[in-house]
């Protein structure tokens, strides 16, 4: 019994961590006041560089590193384009989508059907002798790890520096934080780097731990549930952690409720990720006033400085 | 928002592949539904185009379109095709049939050609692949190998070809061993290898030892291949992913049929017709026989011979999972039986989604 139940948190993990990943680096950008609806295209090309480096190199760290790096140039042409010709925001976050799975599916043609490697898993010394959590979540890849710790440090930084305070001046009264003399628009440039690193991280995790291979399309959504995710979580990274879980939690159950045979539509199986995920959400955030202090108000509105 | 991305990239593929001016006889153009790395569906139906390329060089050119959606867009797809000059034109997926009639009407000089459909026209064939028999073939192997004496099956969506492959596979392995257990995990999706891994895990921890799957990708086996247990792999040669695991794949071959119906436009001598190949056509082919004892390989070579030879896995008895009788003892499912099936042989340990 116990075995099923560590079994099912390890894949919990798995299914969980891309998401977080993603959303974490979103949650900064929307915050900044910048709605970067490319988190998908970012994620795919993380994926096949990622992919591409290891395998040209045969080291997973470098993939992961050449990962974050492609992830931050998507970004930085989104960031050039909307923060400094100042297109609409939506409209070039799709097509930074678009690109970025027009452009992964070129890069990878080389290495379709090439099995990948696999990131190591790095054991934490006598941590991971605990009995029952020690193997769940002490025996992890260095990806798993680090989203935990990206999302303290995000929280951190957030609500407790002064680096954090001017992030989220900048996402809620552009004009105040100019006129306080921050730089809105490197303040802004700077956080869609970190969301372009993180969703290139988050795609990496994809194609070398995840499922290690390059196939067209493989995040498969991913990142428009990431992008779901910041929203539901209004805008607090301890949420967000929630919602991620919960939802790799709820579909890898299905999965197992569908094995067992237990007769429940698949169809509606297929669905409960989504829902409850919601559901949980607009729950927690029930508290109408907290909610509405965290919204970014400024979210995305273009700011031109006038000098 | 995917349709309107999807409609976004197939218009941009347009613009790539209308430039090329045609010296050669024929054009032969290929749609696709999905994009060509897929590394199975559409990947296979490529490497069928690319076969065709390398038989007949420049004496047929041929061009294609990848991740065109299903519906309307489609046969826009279809008709600028028509329009380019094609000769033949091969659309790769179910969905297309109406949108491939449509235009053909319009065209009645070229030839179509719809793969996984029912609706013929005077210059609309349609073909498709006996996949069910390779599912047979793997479910002997399957119940013959496990040690728990369960499966696991990853399916996409309850179509018709979907159950009849898993029902194939338990007629398979209940040949071996009557008692043999199958647990079913539809995910819903045709590709997203990330849940297809995730199904699997699911399975192995309920106990099964064999993993086999109905959908694209190669995670389900990379996932067996990592727990030590066993899979197949689906629409092309996956060993590479599983040199341990695999002990072999339904291959998706069209290159045979594609050569021979483009030979036959170049002859005068097509005609429409409904092609259903299976082993016996070379359509499925099975990847070699691997990490398996010597009999059961025996076993394996001696079900295919006997498909080769035109014997047709559903045939009786078969008994439907709520106990009632679907083919008397020696009697053999009709085509339509078969390709429109929509309920389980007795002993899946699942409930059919309506």
């Amino acid at each position: 019994m116990l075995d099923i139940v560590q079994a099912v948190l390890l894949t919990v993990i798995t299914a969980a961590t891309p998401l977080l990943i993603a959303a974490i680096g979103e949650l900064v950008v929307e915050r900044s006041g910048v709605l970067n609806l490319g988190v998908e295209g970012m994620m795919i090309m993380g994926a096949v560089v990622g992919f591409a480096a290891a395998n040209q190199s045969g080291s997973g760290a470098l993939g992961v590193l050449a990962a974050i790096v492609a992830g931050m140039a998507m970004s930085a042409l989104f960031g050039f384009l909307v923060l400094g010709l100042v297109t609409n925001q939506v409209a070039t976050g799709l097509a930074l989508t678009i690109l970025g799975l027009g452009v992964s599916g070129m890069i990878g043609e080389a290495f379709i059907g090439v099995p990948g490697l696999r990131l190591p898993k790095l054991d934490i010394p006598v941590l991971s002798d605990i009995p029952f959590i020690g193997p769940v979540v002490f025996q992890q890849d260095a990806i798993v790890y680090l989203s935990f710790a990206l999302v303290g440090i995000v929280s951190y930084c957030l609500f407790r520096t002064r680096i954090g305070l001017i992030l989220r001046a900048v996402g809620d009264n552009h004009t105040s934080a100019h006129a306080l003399g921050y730089s809105v628009l490197k303040v802004r440039f700077l956080a869609v780097l970190f969301g372009g690193g993180c969703a290139g991280l988050a795609g990496s995790y994809m194609s070398l731990a995840y499922t290690p291979q390059w196939v067209e399309n493989m995040t498969a959504g991913r990142g428009w549930i990431a992008l779901a995710l910041v929203v539901f979580s209004s805008w607090l990274p301890m949420r967000v952690i929630a919602g991620a879980y919960l939802f790799g939690a709820v579909t890898v159950l299905t999965f197992h409720a569908q094995a067992l045979g237990a007769g429940i539509p698949s169809q509606f199986l297929s669905s409960l990720p989504y829902l409850a995920t919601i559901v949980v959400l607009v729950l927690i955030s029930a508290n109408r006033r907290l909610t509405l202090v965290n919204t970014p108000a400024c979210l995305g509105k273009p700011f031109v400085p006038d000098r | 928002m995917k349709n309107f991305l999807k409609a976004t990239v197939a218009a941009i593929a347009f613009a790539a592949v209308s430039s090329a001016a045609s010296a050669a006889d024929l054009k032969a153009c290929y749609i696709y539904v999905g994009p060509v790395g897929d590394f199975g569906w559409s990947y296979q139906h490529d490497q069928g185009r690319k076969d065709v390329e390398k038989h007949f060089g420049d004496k047929v050119e041929t061009a294609y379109l990848e991740s065109v959606p299903e519906g309307p867009d489609a046969e826009r797809a279809i008709e600028r095709f028509a329009r380019d000059g094609c000769g033949i034109i091969f659309t790769t997926s179910f969905g297309y049939m109406n949108p491939t009639i449509k235009v053909a009407k319009k065209f009645p000089k070229v030839k179509f050609e719809h793969a996984t459909g029912y609706k013929t026209a005077s210059n609309v064939a349609t073909y498709n692949s006996k996949f069910h028999e390779g599912r047979y073939i793997i479910g002997q192997i399957a119940a013959k190998m496990s040690k728990t004496g369960t499966a696991g099956y990853i399916a996409s969506f309850p179509i018709p070809e979907v159950v009849a492959g898993i029902n194939a596979f338990m007629l398979g392995a209940q040949s071996v061993n009557p008692d043999f257990k199958l647990k079913v995990v539809w995910v819903n999706s045709w590709f997203d290898p990330g849940k297809e891994a995730d199904a699997a895990k699911a399975l192995i921890d309920q106990g099964a030892d064999i993993i086999t799957q109905h959908t694209d990708s190669t995670a389900p086996l990379q996932v067996a291949e990592e727990r030590g247990v066993h899979g197949f792999g689906q629409a092309s040669d996956q060993i590479a992913f599983a040199p341990k695991a695999q002990y072999t794949a339904i291959v998706d071959n069209w290159g045979p049929y594609y050569i021979e119906r483009i030979q036959e436009v170049l002859d005068g001598t097509w005609e429409s017709k409904s092609t259903w190949g299976g082993i016996a056509e070379g359509h499925v082919v099975m990847a070699p026989y691997t990490n398996l004892p010597d009999d059961v390989v025996a076993m394996a070579k001696e079900t295919e011979a006997k498909i080769a030879g035109g014997w047709e896995p559903f045939t009786g008895p078969i008994t439907k999972q709520d106990g009632s009788v679907a083919a008397e003892d020696g009697v053999t499912l009709e085509d339509g039986a078969i390709l429109g099936m929509n309920w389980y042989v007795k002993g899946v340990d699942d409930k059919l989604p309506q």
